[in-house]
């Protein structure tokens, strides 16, 4: 509780935190209490706000917010396994690297860099043109896969540094074991790292997912805001005035909720810095 | 005895020998080009594996294509593929990719699926020019800008102009370019009707041929503008921030208080002592965003249909052209490890710290 009073003392981090918190709400518990509205109406296409359809419908005669609401649940879900395989993969392997050394520790670096080197969107682009993933989990794998770099380092340095470190190494002559070492003694001092790179991975995965679905590269299934966006330039909705709140509500919903982790991360960098704090 | 001193003395000068390699190997500069070569062969390993050795690969596909109506036979079809990326196919997959290697380093990346007479190569040389040039002045506009306003956000610290320019470049730095570019089309090209939207498309219009004259020049920036427009907006947050943060810092050392303290102008200050310093480090990282250039508009490219690399390559991902999409996806990964390269040399260059620190 003391952390999100800290977080919400800067506007820019209350402001985050209120936006995810909002769109966690709209995403996993709003569409338990609104019924779902998918089916194709010709007799109502583009029609204009009104109390029945706030945000007006579709190409279809769908209702425009009631897929915006339905339409986040993908979108968060497969950004948040993307996050949480990445830093999986980059906790476990630097940590390994750092407490190994020697052989390991250099092909796991020369991998982390060769990773960091290639533009991610092309690879993105290539191996979805080559298998078209399909699934939850592999499209999430493979948004991770290239992701997990730049925290590697990090935690791999932040290792190397604490390990010399003389509660580390009581801890070790204690003989508490390797896991005990890493997980009790070594990541509580890395939290700031592993929260702020969790947030960037989520915006990362949410921007490359979206982005392969607008390309068609990503099959669609079911409402998300990725797939509204897709159908709406493929119908030309860009080009009509009726359809205006159609592409943008998307849009916006996409845009916000990346503003709003943004945002909550600045917050959190604070809470981390106590240098920051203090003023 | 003899014979024991000159094997002691052989021994001598192998370790030293060993020694001078060793510390090759640890020069930083060698080491980032043994780096860039290592990282360039595993890319194209990579590439080569996804379109020749995994399961339900193009080449398989291909030729499982061309003999299902039986109008080929098995070898028939087998040396029709081989032409595309001139290797042989009845070679063991290692020499197979030796071959393709060597293609690679001689510039032959193989032909198009779609017909044989046109090179990847060829494809790719006339779509590169428009990227280089949309992206490459997106980015420079950005860069030169974006340091301007981070300096001046710094020495202002905590002014309405330094919240406003904060607030602002991270604001356009964390939504998407994507979806920048469709506001643009949405809001300025069709809403509001300002912006030409449709005759902006494409990288010339028709009728317009290259050459040095005003009206090719004014036709290039005409069709280019709106990707420019956006690689700015989306980058120019980066360069802000940065700036800023490393204004602050340089505002704080020492030969800055000593500076003031022999009663230098404060102009002097600022460009000679801090905004260099500053600047150091982002000059780097301008280097290495050059050779994102290449690949870094995919996305802003398809939304105005400006025919540069990353359109082409949809068009290839479409059209299933898998030599086309290998050969684009090595010319982005060699320009990101060439001008990463680059950076390190030109640290090395700009900071004499650092060849001396090894």
């Amino acid at each position: 509780m003391s952390l999100i009073r800290v977080i919400a003392r800067k506007p820019a981090g209350l402001l985050g935190l209120i936006g995810v918190g909002g769109f966690l709400l709209l995403a996993y518990v709003v569409p338990f209490f609104v019924p779902l509205h998918n089916t194709v109406d010709i007799a109502s296409v583009y029609v204009q706000p009104s109390f029945d359809h706030p945000l007006g419908t579709d190409f279809q005669g769908r209702d425009v917010l009631n897929q915006i609401v339905y339409g986040g649940r993908d979108i968060l879900t497969i950004g948040f396994l993307a996050a949480l395989f990445s830093t999986a993969i980059a906790i476990t392997f630097g940590s390994l690297g750092a407490t190994l050394g020697g052989k390991i520790d250099t092909i796991i670096l020369g991998v982390a860099d060769i990773v960091l080197t290639v533009p991610h969107l092309i690879v993105l682009i290539v191996v979805a043109a080559i298998f078209r993933p399909t699934g939850f989990l592999v499209i999430a794998i493979v948004l991770a896969s290239l992701q997990w770099a730049g925290l590697l380092r990090q935690v791999r340095a932040q290792v190397l540094s604490l390990k010399e470190r003389e509660y580390v190494e009581a801890a070790r002559s204690l003989d508490l074991g390797l896991p005990h070492l890493i997980f009790r003694e070594m990541l509580p001092n890395m939290a700031s790292y592993i929260a702020i790179h969790f947030i960037f991975a989520m915006t990362g995965a949410v921007y490359a997912q979206v982005g392969l679905i607008v390309l068609g590269l990503i099959p669609q299934t079911g409402a998300n805001w990725g797939v509204m966006l897709q159908l709406a330039l493929q119908q030309g909705a860009i080009y009509f005035s009726d359809s205006v709140l159609y592409v943008l509500s998307p849009i916006l919903a996409i845009a916000l909720f990346q503003l709003s982790l943004v945002a909550l991360a600045s917050g959190l960098e604070d809470v981390f810095n106590p240098r920051l704090r203090a003023t | 005895m003899a014979a024991v001193i000159a094997a002691e003395e052989r021994l001598a000068v192998r370790s030293i020998a060993r020694e001078r390699l060793g510390s090759m190997w640890r020069h930083p500069i060698l080491r980032a080009a043994l780096k860039a070569i290592l990282t360039v062969l595993v890319a194209t390993a990579i590439t080569f594996a996804l379109i020749r050795l995994l399961p339900g690969n193009p080449i398989d596909l291909r030729i499982d294509e061309l003999t299902r109506d039986g109008s080929m036979t098995y070898e028939q079809a087998r040396d029709q593929v081989s032409t595309i990326y001139p290797i042989d196919l009845n070679d063991p997959v290692p020499v197979q990719f030796v071959t393709y290697l060597w293609n690679v380093v001689r510039g032959d990346l193989g032909s198009s699926y779609l017909s044989t007479t046109a090179s990847v190569t060829s494809i790719i040389f006339a779509v590169l020019p428009w990227t280089l040039f949309a992206v490459g002045t997106g980015l420079l506009l950005s860069f030169v800008v974006g340091i301007g306003l981070g300096l001046l956000a710094a020495y202002y610290r905590g002014s309405r102009f330094d919240q406003a320019v904060s607030t602002i470049g991270s604001i356009v730095s964390s939504v998407p370019n994507y979806l920048i570019a469709i506001l643009i089309v949405l809001i300025f090209g069709v809403q509001l009707e300002l912006i030409p939207i449709t005759q902006m498309r494409g990288a010339l219009s028709p009728g317009v041929h290259p050459g040095f004259t005003l009206e090719f020049i004014g036709d290039v920036f005409f069709h280019a503008s709106l990707p420019i427009v956006v690689y700015f907006l989306t980058n120019i947050g980066h360069w802000i921030l940065s700036m800023r943060n490393a204004t602050l810092a340089a505002l704080e050392e020492d030969y800055v208080v000593a500076a003031r303290a022999r009663g230098l102008s404060e102009s002097r200050i600022t460009t000679a002592y801090v905004g260099r310093n500053a600047a150091l480090p982002l000059v780097t990282q301008l280097a290495i965003a050059t050779g994102f250039i290449v690949g870094g508009a995919v996305l802003i490219e398809q939304v105005f249909l400006y025919q540069g690399v990353g359109l082409r390559l949809l068009r290839a991902v479409a059209q299933r052209d898998y030599p086309v999409m290998q050969g684009i996806l090595l010319l982005v990964t060699v320009s990101v490890v060439v001008a990463n390269l680059a950076a390190d040399l030109l640290y090395s260059k700009l900071d004499p710290r650092i060849g001396r620190a090894s």
